[in-house]
């Protein structure tokens, strides 16, 4: 096993084996998740800081939790409180928490690239919670790791994502992670929520769902990002539930055995019917929520394995 | 009476595009004689002799949009300092930007930086004065006092005059006046927010982007209001292959319209902003390389017809954000003949062709008699060695701010000396 990363910024600087590394550790961790012994020792001794600098809810749980389970001192940040009002810089608010010696830094951000750019001024380990429309991949490996267990593996798959693709920083790692593990990708959505260049990214682009979702083993379904959009981008609501939201008539044009996934916090009745979100034969959204955590440790457990690697005294002594 | 002879250079000729062997005279500011070959030395002792060791001998650059940020800003870069950087770069006038704070949109204000320009800037500095009040698209200035007072050119630079009644009024004023107005093609609800060019690339990073079409949306619009009007026009930045077509047609029309592009336009594309590198975000933003590509064929071609630096200082502090957040704009003047030399090492374009757009038709364009290689013409002059090739380390840039996308690039292509009105002012160690 070798993972051989400082930050894990995005999917896109992962080999296929990283992500095979680490999902079979949160694999375990899963099953432990589920047992009395849920909690371990392998980042006991460090200091996690969560800082989210927009609104989160279970990302930020998920991460406090992780470390918890995993022995870590975590200390969460609302950043929209912060100094970051009094018009302190990303990168002076970077310097000030990387001067208390954290060890592992969760950054979300409103602006893409703007964990790149914190990375690169502190000295500790920085996973990326979701920066602007970029990358969120925590959330890509914790759907990796949902469609492994539940369809006994993660390649040559038939995947359709489905709603806002365009402001979706959830869809882009998950199209860069579902193509390095080599499935077929379609993308299913109104032309105006597509991003610019889109065929380029090596995938089947739709703008009829029931003639997308033809047979598809996954369905994942994305939030419309109303706090993204300035205006116009689709007529209605009710329009867009009608045209692209998931109901069982939609559904029956997936194969048989298809499972339905949502990243979360759902609308329903915009993007998804309610009843089918529920439904624990076909919704693996709750699954979702639990990969989330044991994901997150792993990730968490193989940076640190790394940083005690690089500087084994100092992080004793911290 | 001052006499300067620089000898064994090889002269380049923008009009008559050729390059020549030869020397040059310089007398009381002008070029007094030019000696093809060993052609005997003009009667009487020069009081100063220089040999340029078969090095090349150009008219200067003169550069239309270069921001200094006097009034407002002078901790970015002062009338000094962007005068050095100039003389640095071998250009030898600068028309400045008025996107200053305050704008210069009245006499008054371009009075003070004239005076500051003057006392400050070893090169030639013609102020451009803003086309609407405040820049802000709603009332015309006073073209005409504003003219008396020096203005070279009106411009609300990356501003686009949204209301076309607005913008209508003030060309067929300026037309009038015999005034260069120069504009910012770009569609301004488009190019909203956007920090990218759309397309794979912008999308992969998640930037908010614009597609190439809003600059030729601009450009449409303002060559429909340049046939009503008649007025004398010059876009500053065309950097796209859809907008071509239009410029053409407009040319070939008989409209007084001239096009410019940017030195990083024709030298960068949009994969440089990988790794969101804010040093390199611009307005317009970075294109595509096929759209790179079309440009430098249009600069060939004399579609476009000046290269412009639109050197834009900006502080540490405005740059070390997140890259929507960042501002804008790239120090130039001192990378702006090495990286356009590259498009000479490059095989893209000769050297000739390169100081028509770096020095002949800019100059042309505002109506000056620098930019040529003639007997008569001011004795503006750049003294370069083409080859020599150096890593840019932007710490060493005159310039108050070091904002430059080449920062550790290797170019090839030194300024040696440059000489405004016959004397030097500057000159390599």
């Amino acid at each position: 096993m070798s993972f051989e990363h400082t930050h894990l910024l995005g999917i896109e600087p992962l080999a296929p084996h990283d992500i095979t590394t680490i999902l079979d550790l949160a694999d375990q961790y899963a099953d432990r998740g589920r047992s009395a012994a849920k909690y371990g020792t392998a980042l006991a001794g460090l200091t996690q800081i969560n800082m989210f600098f927009e609104n989160s809810t279970r990302t930020q749980a998920s991460f406090e939790l992780a470390g918890k389970r995993l022995g870590a001192d975590v200390m969460s940040m609302a950043m929209q409180a912060s100094s970051i009002n009094k018009g302190e810089t990303l990168i002076d608010t970077a310097m000030t928490l990387n001067a208390m010696h954290p060890d592992l830094l969760v950054v979300r951000h409103p602006h893409s690239g703007a964990v790149d750019l914190l990375a690169q001024k502190v000295n500790c380990a920085v996973l990326n919670a979701g920066d602007g429309r970029h990358e969120h991949p925590t959330q890509a490996l914790l759907d990796a790791l949902t469609i492994r267990r539940a369809k006994g593996r993660l390649h040559r798959l038939n995947i359709a994502i489905c709603g806002d693709i365009a402001h979706s920083r959830v869809a882009r790692s998950n199209i860069i992670l579902l193509g390095k593990m080599e499935n077929r990708i379609r993308l299913i959505g109104p032309p105006t929520l597509m991003p610019a260049g889109i065929a380029e990214f090596g995938v089947e682009v739709y703008d009829d769902m029931k003639q997308g979702l033809e047979g598809v083993d996954v369905v994942m379904m994305l939030r419309l990002q109303r706090e993204r959009m300035d205006g116009g981008f689709i007529p209605s609501e009710r329009e867009y539930y009608h045209r692209y939201g998931l109901d069982a008539e939609k559904l029956a044009h997936a194969a048989p055995d298809a499972i339905v996934m949502h990243p979360g916090p759902m609308n329903r009745g915009v993007e998804i019917d309610g009843e089918l979100a529920d439904d624990l034969r076909r919704s693996v959204i709750q699954q979702q929520v639990e990969m989330g955590v044991a994901v997150r440790m792993a990730a968490m457990d193989l940076l640190a394995r790394n940083l005690r690697k690089r500087a084994p005294m100092e992080s004793v002594m911290a | 009476m001052t006499r300067t002879l620089i000898t064994n250079a090889i002269l380049i000729d923008p009009d008559a595009r050729t390059e020549t062997p030869g020397s040059l005279l310089i007398e009381d500011g002008r070029i007094a004689a030019i000696l093809q070959g060993d052609d005997a030395a003009p009667s009487g002792q020069p009081a100063r002799i220089i040999d340029a060791n078969g090095k090349h001998l150009a008219p200067g650059i003169v550069d239309i949009g270069v921001k200094v940020c006097e009034p407002g800003e002078r901790h970015k870069e002062s009338f000094r300092s962007a005068g050095r950087a100039a003389a640095a770069g071998g250009v030898t006038t600068i028309a400045t930007r008025p996107d200053t704070l305050p704008a210069i949109d009245s006499p008054e204000v371009l009075e003070f930086t004239r005076r500051r320009a003057n006392e400050a800037a070893p090169v030639n500095v013609l102020p451009m004065a803003a086309l609407t009040k405040g820049r802000l698209g709603r009332e015309m200035t006073e073209i005409g006092f504003l003219m008396d007072a020096g203005a070279i050119a009106f411009t609300d630079c990356d501003h686009v005059v949204q209301d076309t009644k607005v913008l209508a009024r003030a060309l067929t004023y300026a037309r009038a006046c015999g005034a260069l107005v120069i504009a910012h093609p770009q569609d301004p609800n488009l190019s909203k927010g956007a920090a990218a060019t759309s397309g794979k690339f912008a999308s992969l990073y998640g930037l908010p982007a614009v597609s190439p079409m809003a600059e030729r949306m601009g450009l449409d619009r303002d060559i429909a209001l340049l046939e009503m009007t008649g007025a004398r026009y010059h876009a500053d930045q065309i950097t796209t292959a859809r907008a071509l077509p239009a410029l053409e047609r407009a040319k070939r029309n008989g409209l007084d319209i001239t096009a410019g592009t940017s030195i990083h336009h024709l030298t960068l594309n949009e994969l440089d902003l990988a790794g969101y590198r804010t040093f390199f975000k611009v307005k317009p933003p970075l294109r595509s390389e096929e759209d790179r590509h079309a440009i430098v064929a249009a600069l060939r071609d004399g579609v476009i017809d000046t290269i412009s630096s639109m050197h834009t200082p900006q502080d540490e502090e405005s740059k070390r954000l997140p890259f929507e957040e960042a501002a804008s704009g790239a120090v130039a003047l001192e990378t702006l003949l090495p990286a356009a030399l590259r498009l000479y090492h490059s095989g893209d374009l000769d050297l000739p062709t390169l100081f028509r757009a770096l020095s002949l038709n800019p100059a042309r364009r505002l109506g000056l008699e620098a930019g040529r290689m003639a007997v008569g013409a001011p004795a503006d002059l750049v003294l370069f060695d083409a080859s020599k090739p150096f890593v840019l380390d932007r710490a060493t840039l005159r310039s108050k701010s070091k904002n430059t996308p080449f920062d550790g690039a290797r170019m090839q292509g030194r300024v040696m000396a440059t000489y405004v009105a016959g004397a030097p002012v500057y000159e390599a160690e």
